[in-house]
């Protein structure tokens, strides 16, 4: 099995005119959490975007250089393949209103007209949200739906939805910035679990949080990859002054 | 993995549908832009014999006389202009109480729905019904009215009409100027009390300045609607294609409107200049509804977007 | 000074009389029409006049079945048209604000609305009746395009409400932009959606003027769709010029039945936004 689940090489993102990701080259390997940081505006989470390509669902956006999913190409890849292996769950918790939690979980089956039998279906709503933490939570209310959860159920409903589709990647655009405390904990715990199964992109905010969930971190500044290494070693001794000013609270 | 291979084919298979998909989009929309086209093309090419031998004087003629072949609009557009801006006048106390009414004194609570409710069920009721009530109840008591001013007691004709259309389009102004006089920034209302100033003085003073050109939009619509309403005109204008002499006979005496003639005579037009000089008010009408219409959305939109 | 405020005062309160009472008194316009075409109308109705068509006139009898089962094959052919054509107009609309066709669209969108309803059956008149004959189809299409406007601009503005988070939820499951219109974003915006439909449904019932010279009149029942035929509007406005009494009073009954109608049709609208409303 090969070890580089994504990389970049030379990858290039704009907002029209704007450059936006310049010239990242990366590799993230299987089973790892990585977190992306660094401060607003820095192409962090465009850069997310590009690799399940919901970047150009955007007017006016464009991608250049190379991305890759294993060994292809996730550019010239069908885009609705590519997000069958690369989930995303966003910063605020976006579950269907309209669905009960149950056909929330399994949306991506329902929504695309993917037919599997009843048993198959309960088999992967337990699972998935049993690795969410949250099957003993709703195991009884599956067919609610599911706005009386609380925030960060909600989220984990979101990330259970995500699993279902058994990707290969999950990325995680600010996952927890719209939670408060404890539902953050609980969902950085789901993390640690999350990575035997999954490779696992967090685009974070919070350093903090970084230095807690994360086994390597990515410090982007001003559209570049400043810096990407062990999370120890990038908070303990960081190689770029960038890097080192960003840390310490220079700026954010 | 035949899971994988399945799922492959249906990414590759889903495409196809988006883009069928999104074309589909387009189209509907595109539709609507070919109906404005068509429809203004068909009234100008239907029209045109009477635009290419009459020319503007057209609209200025007296006389409307099919049967000699001798056309004139003047007595309907003075018919419309009459009915729509008598109405409009009539309406434009109570759109407005309306409006201040539940924007300002009462904006919440089962009173103020029920104001609300009912001005909104008002516009719901067919022009027809209206027609048909005013005809056979409204008609005899101002018969009974124009016997006392000493006038011919026809009943139908502008003044009938008009009041008729007053009521009908109350609604228009008045949703629209409720909305934007709750629309109105607290702070601005606060400053005023904090003067000292009483309600009514924070009405005329702050709100009314405010909300001035939105009002204005909310009567350009009623307007529009008033021009443009056809049934309930028709049904009680008294269909005669003359001018009268006094402004009693004008008034009270039957006439016609642009919008009545057409209902009236279009079924009857025998030969193509009598046909076309029928649409030609068509276009008309047309022109001058979207025209206000139009005016009073863009005003609304700027407003909002202040 | 004391009295000057008190003048002031005074004022403000009258001007609030005057303002409750212009605003209360138009009620009564309102409820005088109700009430009267209520007690006209209610006597006229009963099983008969529901399911008979007219008898020769001057005679006795007969109903408003032909109008009754016109008015309803009519509205029904133009919601088939126009409901389409309208929900995916206005989503095109909500999810392609900056566009041009978006821009030129909405604006003839806007135009339509205003257009008067004669001039659309004279166009109308013009695109079908010259070249096919009078008809039902063509006094539906009439209809539908009168419909249209309001169908389009609910979709829209319901629409442009939603959250965008709900767009991008779907589409991160590889759902393709289709099905995540139709499956995710429409049903939530249903309620809107339904209510801007019946609310164009309530004010083709009762319009006449399109169908003057397009779908005419029938005194006959029938169920042809290629020829004229009747409407409860229609009915209503070629009875009341009639000389004969018994067709005025079936005229109050058919516009008793109008009237049930569209009052229907705009509290089964108020009752679906109070309950169906998906919280988001």
């Amino acid at each position: 099995m090969e070890h580089t689940v994504v990389s970049a090489s030379n990858f290039n993102a704009w907002f029209g005119d704007n450059h936006v990701v310049k010239d990242v080259s990366i590799g993230i390997e299987r089973n790892q959490c990585v977190a992306v940081m660094g401060p607003s505006g820095c192409g962090k989470t465009t850069f997310l975007r590009c690799i399940n390509r919901m970047h150009e669902l955007i007017p006016g956006a464009t991608a250049k250089g190379s991305l890759k999913l294993y060994a292809d190409e996730i550019y010239t890849m069908n885009p609705i393949y590519v997000r069958y292996k690369i989930g995303m769950v966003f910063q605020r918790p976006n579950p269907f209103p309209n669905l009960s939690i149950y056909d929330n979980v399994i949306a991506g089956y329902k929504l695309n007209g993917l037919s599997m039998p009843k048993a198959e279906l309960d088999r992967i709503v337990e699972k998935s949200l049993t690795s969410a933490a949250l099957w003993n939570e709703v195991k009884d209310s599956l067919h609610k739906k599911g706005t009386f959860l609380s925030g960060g159920q909600q989220q984990r409903l979101c990330i259970a939805r995500a699993i279902a589709m058994e990707p290969e990647v999950i990325l995680f655009d600010e996952p927890t910035s719209a939670l408060d405390p404890i539902s953050t904990s609980s969902v950085e715990q789901l993390f640690h679990e999350l990575k035997e199964n999954y490779t696992l992109i967090i685009v974070t905010h919070n350093m903090q949080q970084a230095a807690r969930v994360s086994d390597k971190t990515a410090f982007f500044y001003m559209g570049e990859l400043v810096e990407y290494d062990d999370t120890k070693l990038m908070f303990t001794a960081p190689k770029d002054t960038r890097t080192q000013n960003y840390i310490t609270g220079r700026f954010s | 993995m035949s899971e994988k291979n399945k799922r492959l084919d249906l990414s590759y298979s889903q495409m196809k549908w988006e883009t069928i998909f999104k074309r589909i989009l387009i189209a509907m929309s595109v539709i609507m832009v070919l109906l404005v086209i068509g429809t203004l093309a068909t009234l100008i090419v239907k029209s045109w014999p009477t635009i290419k031998s009459l020319g503007i004087g057209y609209l200025w003629g007296k006389v409307w006389d099919p049967v000699s072949n001798v056309y004139g609009a003047r007595p309907f557009l003075l018919g419309t202009l009459l009915t729509s801006f008598t109405a409009l006048i009539i309406s434009i106390p109570f759109s407005y109480s309306v409006a201040i009414y539940l924007g300002e004194y009462n904006t919440k609570g089962w009173l103020s729905n029920l104001l609300k409710n009912t001005v909104e069920l008002i516009a719901a009721v067919p022009s027809i019904i209206y027609g048909f009530w005013a005809l056979f109840v409204l008609v005899p008591q101002i018969r009974k009215l124009e016997t006392l001013l000493h006038i011919p007691a026809v009943g139908v004709g502008a003044f009938a009409a008009s009041v008729v259309l007053a009521v009908m389009i109350i609604p228009y102004a008045a949703s629209l100027g409720t909305s934007l006089i709750r629309m109105v920034p607290s702070p601005l209302k606060e400053g005023a009390y904090a003067l000292g100033a009483t309600r009514f003085e924070v009405i005329r003073s702050v709100i009314l300045p405010f909300t001035r050109s939105g009002l204005f939009a909310g009567i350009l619509l009623s307007l529009g609607r008033a021009l443009g309403e056809t049934m309930a005109v028709t049904m009680l204008i008294g269909n005669t294609s003359a001018i009268g002499n006094t402004f009693t006979d004008v008034f009270f005496g039957p006439g016609n409107t642009m919008a009545s003639v057409i209902a009236n005579e279009f079924s009857e037009a025998d030969h193509d200049l009598y046909y076309s000089a029928l649409i030609e008010l068509g276009l008309v009408l047309f022109f001058v509804t979207v025209i206000i219409n139009l005016i009073g959305k863009r005003i609304i939109t700027k407003y909002t977007n202040k | 000074m004391d009295a000057r405020i008190k003048i002031r005062n005074t004022k403000s309160v009258l001007f609030k009389a005057l303002i409750v009472f212009l605003a209360f008194i138009i009620t009564l316009p309102l409820i005088i029409v109700l009430l009267y075409i209520i007690k006209m109308g209610v006597v006229q109705v009963n099983w008969g006049f529901l399911t008979h068509e007219p008898t020769p006139e001057g005679v006795a009898g007969g109903g408003i079945a032909n109008a009754l089962v016109g008015s309803l094959i009519m509205v029904g052919m133009s919601a088939i048209v126009a409901i389409p054509v309208g929900l995916f107009a206005g989503i095109y609309l909500s999810e392609n604000p900056g566009t041009k066709l978006a821009y030129y669209a909405g604006l003839c969108v806007d135009i339509l609305q205003g257009v008067p309803s004669i001039v659309v059956g004279i166009v109308i008149y013009f695109w079908i009746v010259k070249p096919f004959g009078f008809s039902a189809i063509s006094g539906s299409v009439a209809l539908a395009i009168m419909m249209l406007p309001i169908v389009v601009r609910s979709t829209e503005q319901t629409l442009l409400l939603l959250p965008s988070s709900l767009k991008e939820a779907a589409l991160s499951l590889g759902v393709p932009y289709h099905r995540v219109i139709m499956k995710v974003i429409v049903p939530c915006g249903f309620a809107g959606i339904l209510s801007g439909i019946i609310l164009s449904i309530a004010r083709i019932i009762g319009e006449t003027a399109p169908l003057l010279f397009t779908a005419l009149g029938n005194v006959f029942l029938t169920t042809k769709v290629t020829g004229p035929m009747d409407s409860l509007p229609h009915l209503i406005y070629f009875y009341s010029k009639s000389p004969y009494q018994d067709q005025i009073d079936q005229a109050w009954g058919a516009s008793f039945i109008l009237l049930m109608f569209v009052l229907l049709l705009n509290i089964t609208t108020k009752l679906i936004t109070r309950k169906w409303n998906i919280q988001l």
